[in-house]
């Protein structure tokens, strides 16, 4: 297969369509065994999370059958081509103990930073994807990657404490420009010549370290950590230049898309879905590339306000107002806007899928953590709140499985997702839902 | 210490009106405010010019809005690695554009001895001016003699005085100096044992404060010679700066904060539902509203509280089928009529339509909105509790009043609804995307209503009731002083001094110009209140930090 015809069949995805394509890892690019690139590097682990809103229809989202080939009911039908990928994780709970229940709030904070939030406005901790990339995101480009579907750059998951948030990405034109425009070095280019501009600006970076050290003195406590973080910052700085100076190894997934277009803004469910796509791709290869390997991708926010098109209630609205249909179990339009949110979640493992690596795919070396903030919007439930990995983890994990938590922590599989990531951390979590317990079922 | 204040307040209160005296003591706290976004662009703009700052994307984060402001989000927001590898990105783009070649005909004033080798004193004179500009200060010999040796350090690898010039200034543009306006303290002099700003960090306050960018050479030439801290000289500054065709890039950051016109960057309406409402009318709303403050304070420097009753506007091409008025090309004033529903900035598109849903209005946001934005009053979130089955079994009723009406079936609803819904209803004239409607699903609409006391039944009795509202020009003393000053007012500090600012607006008819003035020349505005001061004097060992934040335990 010629690289024209693969990009090719990339810019088909990037319109939108759902190709299926396996990208065979040339063996020049792999040792013998496939387990290694062929520079002798291992291949790398990486760290996904996804996110949508407002929860889930219990009776017909959570399968009767736990374990290996378990029941798709109709709100997760959509996941049946990537069920061999996933696992679901239901009747986990997330717990607030003193803190109040801050609607659509507590539960995603707690689920990233295993902490249960005290006001609306707060965010107790790093989260979880920020810890991963202190460990698994140094060699790379960028630290970690976080882009949104909904194109509102407020929507973030990821904050390194309450007062700084990883901004998303929201704009595909934008995300290209910082992918691949000024500073992007092809890993698969045949020549690789340092540039001396970039040892200068490592040289200089000392004389900011000292700006900072010396402004450092003269502030108050807060102030002062707030310096503090820019110079840790800085020092992360100096480590990316460093990588810049060094030939990158070889990727075969790598491969250029062509600018994408931009899209208008607006939350109707199309429009988000398609937002959703152009987002994912470019994400996506910048991981084939190695241009980070903790990325985080959202569909849609706690308070997902995501539209159907002539219905008058955006999503969570719809959460609230909409009567629960005896019949069907659910609230119907409700329990559209999810199967939306599940297609998208499809769409997403499948493109992970999709690259080709070693002796499989990108997904295959990868794990992904998909969390969303409510059990039943309805009545602002968090009790069984419902989560999804995706991908192996390098052969970590099995995957296929739906596991019955029993009403134990949520916090238990961002735990085990930090183990498989190599972080050494005895237990997680504040209060109720600390824990030291892996969901074992999914170990390999 | 008493005479002192007295003797300032004999010079602010010379217009002759008998209001209280500026609070003994009065003064504000340090800051540490990370440039927004706006501030970041309009900074390079100014040192560079547009087209620079037009062609890159202000790599600062977004602001958690705090007390009613996202400016006053600037003094807690933090910076992640992240962010700071986009700030070294910009700062790239930008020094490699100023030292292309065009810019570098009327950007650097000198010329190298030879473009292809390091000139010390060219690259010294470019980066002493600059750095003076984006530092915002007096770099002095030791920083300019340091980036000085980078630029010819660089030049020498690259074989390029310019390539080495723009390595000089990434290092600038990287500086927290620069990046976060740091307000110094140091000893008054003429009051022993209090503090006040040094004169560039008053230079940096007022800059921000009224132009929205770093201060200019004059202003920091004024702060150089010690103009800022004579009173006279300080009222001369504030003439100049409130004089200058800046003032409107700074009123209309400070209103377009105030209102949350924030936003308007995600906002979207359903086209099915509005077809006539595209991204460009919302753009143009939401200028709209800014032009009307504008011509309203600054043009005709009328007073603030009719901005809820006037019909002046302007109109747009894009508006105007949504108003349902003829216009011409561009935008141009515009009265809305005598007989119309329309008057006051509550019936313009951009607040109906940000506080409404996609797909319908939204009594309860506008009249949240209300409340938070013009009255500085909070509203509390929904329990998390809330039985909604009331609102189901509703069934489907024609209009909001009747929906909401439900609610107060519920008594943990009905207070806030309470608080918002009855004036919000007065709107329901103005559909989710601001377009006048006699009827709602054909059944016509009830809009009297009530606000604190004050009774009406339309909705140009809504705007007089707000323009009345006593807490109308308190809440804007209050984001106002928040915004020149870097953060949120104080209620246990600050309570004094804003009824004395509230007192001398009301004296003055209420004309933003003059409150300017106050806040400015206020002793509060340049005076240090030394809480912080004391606990941030222990030195500490940043490494330890540092690498706490490392490890991941912060």
């Amino acid at each position: 297969m010629s690289k024209l015809s693969r990009r090719r069949i990339l810019r088909g995805m990037l319109n939108g369509s759902a190709v299926t394509v396996a990208l065979p890892f040339l063996n020049c690019f792999l040792n013998e065994n496939g387990t290694a690139l062929a520079s002798g590097a291992p291949i790398p682990q990486r760290f996904g999370t996804w996110s949508w809103g407002l929860g889930m229809s219990e009776a017909i989202f959570v399968p009767k059958k736990t374990g290996p080939n378990f029941d798709l009911p109709p709100e997760i039908a959509s996941l049946a081509p990537i069920q061999k990928h996933i696992n679901l994780f239901t009747n986990f709970h997330v717990f607030k103990d003193a803190a109040p229940n801050l609607c659509h709030h507590s539960g995603w904070v707690i689920l990233r930073s295993g902490i249960a939030p005290m006001t609306s406005e707060n965010r107790p901790g790093e989260t979880i994807d920020v810890t991963v990339a202190r460990k698994i995101g140094n060699e790379t480009r960028f630290r970690s990657l976080s882009a949104t579907a909904t194109g509102d750059v407020r929507d973030s998951f990821s904050y390194e404490n309450g007062n700084s948030v990883n901004a998303p990405e929201w704009s595909p034109l934008r995300f290209y420009e910082r992918l691949f425009g000024t500073g992007f070095q092809d890993p698969n280019a045949s020549e690789f010549k340092p540039d001396p501009r970039v040892m200068v600006r490592k040289s200089s970076l000392s004389t900011v370290l000292e700006e900072t050290r010396a402004l450092n003195k003269e502030l108050g406590t807060e102030d002062r950590a707030r310096l503090d973080q820019y110079f840790t910052g800085l020092r992360d700085l100096e480590r990316r230049f460093d990588l810049q100076l060094t030939k990158p190894d070889p990727r075969e997934a790598c491969i250029v898309t062509d600018r994408p277009q931009d899209l208008p803004s607006g939350l109707d469910a199309n429009l988000v879905a398609e937002r959703h796509r152009m987002m994912t791709d470019l994400m996506l290869m910048a991981v084939a590339c190695d241009q980070t390997r903790v990325f985080n991708m959202f569909y849609a926010s706690a308070f997902s306000a995501t539209t159907k098109p002539g219905y008058d209630k955006p999503h969570h609205t719809a959460t609230h107002e909409e009567a629960v249909d005896e019949a069907l179990q659910c609230q119907p339009n409700v329990s559209w806007y999810t199967r939306r949110a599940m297609e998208e979640w499809a769409y997403y493992v499948q493109a992970l899928a999709d690259f080709g690596e070693g002796d499989g795919s990108l997904l295959d070396n990868s794990l992904i953590y998909a969390t969303t903030d409510q059990s039943f919007a309805k009545i602002h439930g968090i009790e069984g709140i419902p989560m999804f990995t995706a991908g192996r983890a390098g052969g970590k994990i099995r995957t296929g499985l739906h596991i019955d938590g029993g009403g134990s922590p949520g916090c238990r599989l961002g735990y085990t997702a930090m183990h498989l990531m190599g972080l050494d951390v005895p237990s997680w979590g504040d209060k109720s839902n600390n824990t030291s317990k892996e969901i074992g079922e999914i170990l390999a | 210490m008493l005479s002192v204040a007295s003797a300032l307040l004999v010079l602010s209160a010379c217009s002759g009106d008998s209001t209280p005296d500026e609070p003994e003591n009065s003064a504000s706290l340090l800051r540490v405010r990370l440039m927004t976004g706006q501030q970041y662009a309009n900074t390079i703009a100014q040192v560079f010019g547009t087209d620079i700052s037009n062609s890159v994307a202000p790599p600062l984060p977004p602001l958690n809005r705090t007390d009613g402001l996202l400016a006053s989000g600037a003094a807690f927001v933090g910076v992640t690695s992240d962010q700071i590898q986009q700030i070294q990105q910009t700062a790239e783009a930008v020094a490699a554009k100023v030292v292309d070649e065009y810019h570098r005909e009327f950007l650097i004033s000198c010329k190298p001895a030879s473009a292809s080798e390091a000139d010390t004193a060219c690259a010294a004179e470019f980066l002493k001016e600059t750095g003076r500009l984006l530092y915002r200060r007096d770099p002095g010999e030791a920083k300019v003699a340091e980036l000085t040796e980078i630029a010819g350090t660089a030049a020498d690898q690259t074989k390029d005085f310019y390539a080495g010039l723009a390595l000089a200034l990434e290092t600038i543009l990287i500086s927290p100096e620069v990046l976060f306006i740091v307000d110094i303290a140091e000893p008054d002099p003429e009051r022993p044992g209090e503090e006040r700003l040094d004169a560039y960090s008053l230079a940096s306050r007022l800059s921000f404060f009224l132009w929205n960018s770093a201060p200019d050479d004059e202003l920091l030439r004024a702060a150089e010679i010690g103009e800022l801290h004579d009173r006279e000289g300080l009222d001369r500054t504030v003439t100049r700066m409130l004089a200058s065709s800046r003032l409107e890039d700074g009123l209309r950051a400070f209103f377009d904060d105030m209102m949350a016109f924030d936003e308007f960057a995600s906002l979207a309406k359903d086209p099915q539902v509005y077809p006539m409402v595209t991204g460009a009318t919302l753009a143009d709303a939401r200028e709209q509203t800014l032009r009307t403050v504008i011509d309203h304070v600054i043009t005709k420097d009328k007073d603030y509280r009719d901005l809820f009753t006037t019909r002046s506007t302007f109109m747009s091409m894009n508006l105007a089928a949504l108003y349902g008025t003829p216009t011409t090309d561009g935008w141009v004033p515009y009265e809305f009529p005598e007989d119309g529903a329309r008057s006051g900035l509550l019936t313009q598109v951009s607040f109906l339509a940000a506080h409404s849903h996609a797909v319908r209005s939204s009594p309860t946001r506008r009249g949240k909105a209300m409340r938070e934005l013009f009255l500085c009053q909070k509203v509390p979130d929904p329990p998390p509790d809330v039985d909604f089955s009331a609102l189901e079994d509703a069934g489907d009723v024609p209009t909001a009043r009747e929906r909401l009406q439900v609610h107060n079936t519920n008594p943990s609803c009905a207070g806030c609804h309470l608080i918002t819904d009855p004036m919000g209803l007065s709107l329901e004239n103005f559909d989710g995307a601001g377009g006048y409607r006699e009827t709602e699903n054909g059944v016509s609409l009830e809009i009297s209503g009530e606000l604190d006391g004050a009774l009406y039944d339309s909705v140009a009795g809504l705007g007089e009731a707000m323009r009345n509202h006593p807490k109308l020009p308190y809440c804007l003393v209050n984001r106002m002083y928040a915004y020149g000053t870097g953060g949120p007012v104080s209620l246990r500090y600050d309570r004094a001094l804003l009824d004395y600012f509230t007192e001398r607006f009301a004296g003055q008819g209420y004309r933003v110009s003059d409150l300017l003035r106050e806040i400015t020349l206020s002793q509060a505005f340049s005076s240090v209140r030394p809480e912080l001061l004391a606990e941030g004097t222990v030195a500490n060992e940043i490494g330890t930090i540092s690498s706490k934040l490392v490890d991941g335990q912060q």
